[in-house]
C-alpha cells in the first residue's frame, strides 16, 4: 500500500516538470509581453529596451525558465502588472472561495448522487428508475448555465431564500460568526447548481455498476449463503459498484477546483474560473501562466489521488 | 417411503421471453434420500442448473410452480426470510466457476465467516477459528495465511476449495453441486471430486450433483437422472444406467463417449441442439427432432415417465424402437445415406 503510493508519487514528478516546461513555452508564444500595453506609448524605444534587459526578458529561454522556476520555488509567483499586486495575492482570495465552493459541490454531488444511483440501479427499469435516468439525460444535455439560471430564479428571486450574488454579504467583518453564516448562505445556490449537473455522471456510473454487479456469480453465492437482500446490496454489490466512482473522485475534485466559469459569472461569485478568463482577456500573463500551471498540477494530483483511492478500495490493484 | 430428504414434485420453472412465460424446467419430479448422491445429467440448456437454482429459489425473475419438499417442509411456500435460514444452512450450493464465485473485494476468511454468522450466532472469535478450521478441512495448506488473502491471490483449484468450505460451513443436509469441476483443470478435477465425496461421507448429507460429465457420474453417483429440454427422460441406479440405458438420449450420450476400441474412428455426435424455450413442441417427444431416422409412430403423444423395472423410469415409448445411427448392424444403411447426402452438400458448396 505504502510502496504503491510512494512509487505513484515518484512517477508524478517528471510529469510536473514536463508540464512546467510546456506551460512556459505556451506562455512565451502568446503575443506581447509584460511591457506591451502597460507603458505610455510616448516612452522612447531605447528605454523600453533597457527595461526589458533589466527584467531579464532578453535572456535566452532556459535562463528565463530557470529564473521562473527558482522564483516559484522560493514562493515568488511573479507580479500582476495589471493589478499591481503579487500574483499570489491575486489568486489567494479567489482560490479560497473556489475551494469552499468545490467542497460544498462535491458533498452535494455525492450526497444526492449516490442514493439516486443506488435506487436507480437496484430497481432498474422501474418507474422511479426511469424518472432518475430521465433526469440524468436531461442533465447531460442541458448547459450548466440553464440550471444555474433556473436555480437562481427559483430560489434566489421568486422564493428569496438565498442571496443571489457575491461570496459574502456587504459590510460584515471577517472572522465573526455572522461572516461565516453569510459565506455559507452565498455558497448554497452556486454549489447546488453545480451539483445538479455534476451528480449526473455519478448516478450513471453507480447505476450501471450496480446493474452489472448484481448479476455476478459471487452475488448469487452470497444469496446462496443466506445473506438477506438488503445486506447483499450493502455488503456485496455496493462496494463492487463504487469502484468507477472512486476512480473518478480525483478528477471530479480537480474539475471542481478549476472553477466553473458559467456558475461563477451567473452568481457573481469571485472564483478561479472567472479569474482565469479575466487574466487571459486582459493579457495578464503572469497570472494566467501560474493558473495554467496550477490546473495542470491539479490534474496530475487528481490522477494520483484517484489511483491511491482505488488501491485502497480494490485489493487487486495493490499488487503491481 | 416418507423418509426422503428432498422430494420434488412437478417442479416447473418458467422464464419470461417477450412477455410470455416459458418453462425451462417442465414438470420435474425427483427424490433424494439422506446420504444419497443423485446426479442430474444433460447437455447445456437442458434445465439442470435451472432445476438446482429453483430448489434454493435463487432465480431472480422466474415463476416457480410445483412442490419442493425439503425435510417435510414445502420450500416454495416459504418467505424470503425463512428461505435465508435454509440457504447456506441446511441446504448449500457449490458453484460452477470458482473464478467468479467469490467476492473480489473481501478476504477469504470473511466470506466464510459471513455464512457462519447468518446461521449460528457464534462469537466473532469462534467464527474466525472455525473458518480457518474449515479451510484446512477442505485441504488448503497454510489456512491462516489463505484466510487473510483475497480471491485473486488464489488458484482456481484453491478457490473452488474455498467455495466448498463455504458450502459445508453449516453442515448442510443437502448439498447441491452445480458442475463443480467444469471450470477446473483435469488434474484438479479428480481432487475436488474426491473432496466432495469425502465430505459427503462425513456429513452424511444428500448430494444433487449436476454435471454433463458422465465420467464424474460413474465415479460419484448412486442414482442418475437424465434431463433433456426441461424434462427428466430417464432415472436409474447408476450401474443400471450405464449397463442398460433405455432412452434414446441416454444411449446417444453414452455413445458419444470416446471408447478404447473406437480409436481412430470418428466420435459419435448427437446432431442438432436443444430446442429454444419458446420454439419447443411441448406435447410430443422432445428428443424426436434429433433422431429423425426413428419413425414418428414410435413416439407417444404427451410422453410419460414410466417405471419399466424397479427404480428405472423412462419417458416416451420411442426407446423400444430406437437404434443408434452408427450402430454397425442396423444403422449402417442410414448412416451411409446420411454420409452420401453430406458429401453431396460438400460438393455443392
Amino acid at each position: 500500500m505504502l510502496k504503491f503510493t510512494i512509487r505513484r508519487l515518484i512517477i508524478s514528478f517528471p510529469q510536473i516538470i514536463l508540464l512546467s516546461i510546456l506551460v512556459f513555452f505556451l506562455g512565451s508564444l502568446m503575443p506581447g509581453d509584460a511591457l506591451s500595453g502597460l507603458i505610455d506609448p510616448t516612452v522612447p524605444i531605447e528605454q523600453i529596451e533597457r527595461l526589458r534587459e533589466q527584467m531579464g526578458l532578453n535572456n535566452p529561454w532556459y535562463i528565463q525558465y530557470r529564473d521562473w522556476i527558482v522564483a516559484m520555488l522560493q514562493g515568488d509567483f511573479g507580479h500582476s502588472f495589471f493589478k499591481q499586486q503579487p500574483v499570489l495575492d491575486v489568486i489567494g482570495d479567489r482560490m479560497l472561495n473556489t475551494v469552499w465552493l468545490s467542497l460544498f459541490s462535491a458533498v452535494l454531488i455525492y450526497l444526492i448522487g449516490i442514493p439516486l444511483g443506488l435506487i436507480s440501479g437496484r430497481w432498474n427499469d422501474s418507474p422511479l428508475d426511469s424518472l432518475i435516468t430521465g433526469y440524468t439525460y436531461l442533465g447531460f444535455a442541458t448547459p450548466t448555465f440553464i440550471f444555474g439560471l433556473v436555480v437562481l430564479l427559483l430560489f434566489g428571486y421568486t422564493l428569496g431564500w438565498f442571496p443571489t450574488g457575491g461570496s459574502v454579504g456587504a459590510g460584515i467583518t471577517p472572522g465573526t460568526f455572522e461572516y461565516v453564516i453569510s459565506k455559507i448562505q452565498h455558497l448554497v445556490l452556486p454549489s447546488f447548481a453545480i451539483a445538479l449537473i455534476g451528480l449526473v455522471g455519478t448516478v450513471q456510473y453507480l447505476r450501471s455498476g450496480i446493474i452489472e454487479t448484481k448479476q455476478k456469480d459471487f452475488i448469487t453465492l452470497a444469496r446462496a449463503k443466506g445473506v438477506s437482500e438488503g445486506k447483499v446490496y450493502t455488503k456485496h454489490i455496493f462496494r463492487n459498484s463504487i469502484l468507477p466512482i472512486a476512480a473518478f473522485f480525483g478528477y471530479e475534485i480537480t474539475a471542481l477546483l478549476g472553477g466553473s466559469l458559467f456558475i461563477e459569472t451567473i452568481y457573481g461569485y469571485p472564483g478561479m474560473g472567472r479569474l482565469f478568463l479575466e487574466s487571459i482577456s486582459i493579457r495578464d500573463f503572469s497570472v494566467a501562466n501560474v493558473l495554467i500551471l496550477m490546473y495542470g498540477m491539479l490534474a496530475i494530483i487528481g490522477t494520483l489521488l484517484s489511483d491511491i483511492i482505488l488501491s485502497i478500495v480494490d485489493p487487486r490493484i495493490r499488487i503491481k | 417411503m416418507g423418509e426422503e430428504l428432498l422430494s420434488v414434485k412437478n417442479l416447473t420453472t418458467s422464464f419470461k421471453i417477450d412477455g410470455t412465460y416459458y418453462p425451462a424446467v417442465d414438470g420435474v419430479s425427483l427424490d433424494i434420500m439422506p446420504n444419497e448422491v443423485v446426479a442430474l445429467v444433460g447437455e447445456s440448456g437442458s434445465g439442470k442448473s435451472a432445476t438446482a437454482f429453483s430448489l434454493m429459489k435463487l432465480h431472480r425473475n422466474a415463476r416457480i410452480e410445483g412442490q419442493v419438499e425439503f425435510e417435510g417442509k414445502d420450500l416454495l411456500k416459504f418467505s424470503e426470510k425463512k428461505m435465508n435460514n435454509i440457504r447456506g444452512g441446511e441446504m448449500a450450493m457449490i458453484f460452477q466457476d470458482p473464478m467468479t464465485a467469490l467476492n473480489p473485494l473481501m478476504k477469504i476468511k470473511l466470506q466464510i465467516m459471513e455464512t457462519l454468522k447468518i446461521h449460528k450466532t457464534k462469537t466473532k472469535s469462534e467464527r474466525e477459528s472455525y473458518a480457518i478450521e474449515l479451510l484446512s478441512r477442505v485441504g488448503i495448506p497454510n489456512p491462516e495465511r489463505v484466510g487473510e488473502a483475497f480471491p485473486h491471490e488464489l488458484s482456481g483449484g484453491m478457490r473452488q476449495r474455498v467455495v466448498i468450505a463455504i458450502a459445508i460451513a453449516n453442515r448442510p443436509r443437502l448439498l447441491i453441486a452445480d458442475e463443480p469441476t467444469t471450470a477446473l483443470d483435469v488434474t484438479i478435477q479428480a481432487q475436488i471430486l474426491d473432496l466432495i465425496r469425502e465430505l459427503q461421507g462425513d456429513l452424511g448429507s444428500g448430494v444433487l450433483l449436476i454435471t454433463h460429465d458422465l465420467g464424474v457420474v460413474a465415479e460419484m453417483a448412486d442414482r442418475v437422472a437424465v434431463m433433456y429440454a426441461g424434462q427428466i427422460v430417464e432415472i436409474a441406479p447408476v450401474r443400471e444406467l450405464f449397463k442398460d440405458p433405455k432412452h434414446p438420449y441416454t444411449r446417444s450420450l453414452l455413445n458419444s463417449l470416446p471408447h478404447e476400441d473406437q480409436m481412430g474412428s470418428k466420435l459419435h455426435v448427437i446432431e442438432g441442439v436443444v430446442p429454444a424455450l419458446n420454439k419447443m413442441e411441448r406435447d410430443s417427444c422432445r428428443f424426436a427432432q434429433r433422431i429423425p431416422w426413428i419413425p414418428a409412430e414410435a413416439h407417444e403423444h404427451n410422453p410419460e415417465l414410466r417405471e419399466i423395472s424397479p427404480g428405472h423410469h423412462v419417458r416416451c415409448t420411442c426407446y423400444k424402437d430406437f437404434y443408434l445411427k452408427s450402430d454397425p448392424s442396423i444403422g449402417l444403411q442410414v448412416e451411409q445415406q446420411q454420409m452420401a447426402a453430406d458429401a453431396e452438400e460438400v460438393t455443392k458448396e
